[in-house]
């Protein structure tokens, strides 16, 4: 059998081939002049981060030996080779690692309850008032946008050095975060049952209690859930800044040029965020079944 | 007029047994589960140093701080400020391309649609997941252990953590393309490279686009607080602020930071929905 292949007459196709070209060429000028803008951007960036390739090829080669000598005893020995020498103060790093998750624990707790709290007054369809809508979503965002440690620098001169500051400045980030977050889940909820219970008679907070929460907890622990995760990771450098945790230990080592030790409560660390990971990954498995991890 | 109906709670529990006889154990979950929350909530505030009279004289502390952080007002340094926050833009983007470039390539041998094998992928993955372990503040104090203080460590620090990061994402955004379009350029005699060009990229080119600014944004905030350990940048300014006490100095810097995210937010939003229209990015 054969098909019959219809080919357009000379002058449609040639009107056809111009447009076609046209439109290609103006998208390639199109990303051409995208590329170009971006490249100057980039120029002007290295310029004003003081970028050096000569630097960096001299000193590429450092890198790659720091972490020769991280992974080296002070024997000149590999740390794998005595693991007891490697790892000689575990039971201070396990003591600081659990401070580190108990920082991270009870920010997060604190933050997720204050912003199921507020996130009620940060929804759309929900919010009692439009101005209490505005200054409760400006207040979020506050508490989000200024970055976690830099609380901690501001409470660690407020309430002193300790774990304390580091609780405080991770449960305020965690507030500004999950309020976000758990406002959008109360958006997406149904509004049907809000009427129904509406029509009863009921308050707003009857409202909130028997029509929005039983839609929207599962949503809520799964982002706690995820948040604690982060917030582990946030908590091994409060330290850094005198906030509590492994971080103390860590910076000291680091300053210090004790090596070995760098890797060391590194590998903790890497060892802690992994099993917490795993941990948390698996739970919400359990608790809401495979979702997608965002 | 119809009577209200009468309920036979008796009749109904027979109807629906599993509603109204739970076992124990599933009525008494959730009850648990908050039990054992709020011990280990009591335990952490008392472990540590939670006290109600260091609560109550920090939060008065707070307050006077917050007083005296108004009006803000940069003093005499406003240039300086105004270069490191150009600093820390910089700092951002060329960390975030950096970190792009380098990602992308491992990322191919990260996907499973283009590196069947197991054993090649596992170690791969280990090795982005351990990057993405290591939080870019301890990235910075180790590159200025390697290349010194300044913003360049800066650089540094943020293209290796992101690359941890972009390497997974990216993977993702690869496993996630549809086959049907590498399989037509295989059925027409192209070679695996020709695949990758012609078959992935055009799919998932405007996803990585999309997370590559998302990350310049998100950067924004990460090279602020680099600089906190010496790293450049606007942080450096704002930790030395509240290390002399200058709180009017250390309001203004805060206001600086949240105007430029909120501009570097909404221009990468709208760059976002240029390239790859109103679509959700992960």
């Amino acid at each position: 059998m054969t098909v019959a292949v219809s080919i357009l007459p000379e002058q449609q196709l040639a009107a056809l081939n111009a447009a076609y070209s046209q439109a290609v060429a103006r998208r390639r000028l199109r990303l051409l002049l995208g590329a170009a803008g971006f490249a100057a951007a980039l120029v002007l960036a290295a310029i004003g981060a003081e970028v050096n390739l000569r630097t960096l090829f001299t000193y590429f080669g450092n890198f790659i030996s720091y972490f020769d000598r991280i992974l080296t005893l002070d024997s000149g020995q590999r740390v794998w080779t005595d693991v007891g020498e490697w790892l000689w103060g575990w039971r201070k790093w396990l003591k600081m690692l659990g401070e580190t998750l108990l920082i991270s624990y009870v920010g997060t707790l604190i933050g997720a309850t204050l912003a199921f709290a507020l996130n009620f007054f940060a929804a759309e369809n929900t919010s009692p008032a439009p101005w209490l809508r505005f200054v409760v979503r400006r207040l979020l965002e506050f508490a989000r946008t200024v970055p976690g440690i830099v609380f901690a620098l501001v409470f660690v001169i407020a309430f002193g050095l300790g774990p304390m500051a580091g609780v405080l400045a991770i449960a305020i980030h965690s507030t500004g975060a999950l309020g976000k977050l758990f406002s959008e889940i109360v958006e997406n909820a149904d509004m049907k049952p809000v009427e129904g219970i509406r029509s009863t008679g009921a308050s707003w907070l009857s409202c909130m209690r028997f029509a929005i929460v039983p839609q929207v907890t599962a949503g809520y622990a799964s982002y706690a859930l995820l948040r604690f995760e982060i917030n582990v990771r946030e908590a091994s450098v409060m330290g850094f800044v005198g906030a509590g945790g492994i971080g103390q230990e860590l910076v000291v080592a680091i300053r210090k040029f004790y090596y070995s030790d760098v890797s060391a409560i590194l590998l903790t660390i890497i060892v802690t965020v992994f099993i917490i990971d795993i941990t948390t990954g698996w739970l919400r498995g359990r608790l809401f079944g495979k979702e997608a991890r965002t | 007029m119809t009577k209200p109906q009468q309920v036979d709670t008796q009749e109904l529990r027979a109807r629906y047994p599993d509603v109204f006889d739970q076992p124990a154990s599933a009525r008494l979950a959730m009850p648990a589960m908050i039990v054992v929350a709020f011990a280990i909530l009591i335990y952490g505030l008392v472990d540590l140093d939670f006290s109600p009279s260091r609560f109550f004289a920090g939060l008065s502390q707070l307050g006077w701080i917050g007083l005296m952080m108004i009006p803000p007002d940069p003093g005499s340094s406003l240039p300086i400020y105004l270069k490191a926050l150009g600093e820390t833009l910089s700092i951002a983007l060329l960390g975030t391309t950096l970190a792009a470039v380098f990602a992308l390539p491992v990322s191919l041998l990260a996907a499973r649609n283009i590196v069947p094998s197991n054993i090649l992928r596992f170690p791969i993955r280990r090795f982005l997941d351990s990057i993405r372990g290591v939080d870019t503040l301890i990235w910075a104090l180790v590159w200025i252990n390697v290349v010194g203080l300044g913003p360049f460590a800066g650089v540094l620090a943020i293209a290796v953590s992101d690359f941890g990061a972009f390497g997974k994402l990216f993977s993702e955004a690869i496993e996630g393309a549809d086959q049907k379009q590498v399989e037509g350029i295989r059925a027409s005699g192209g070679s695996a490279l020709h695949e990758i060009r012609f078959g992935l990229l055009p799919q998932v080119l405007p996803v990585i686009a999309g997370q590559v600014l998302y990350f310049i944004e998100s950067n924004t905030r990460s090279a602020t607080i680099i600089g906190i350990v010496g790293a450049g940048g606007i942080g450096l300014q704002l930790a030395e602020q509240i290390r002399v006490l200058e709180w009017q100095k250390v309001s203004f810097l805060i206001l600086m930071i949240l105007v430029a995210v909120a501009a570097i937010d909404f221009i990468s939003g709208k760059l976002r929905f240029a390239i790859i229209g109103r679509r959700a990015v992960a």
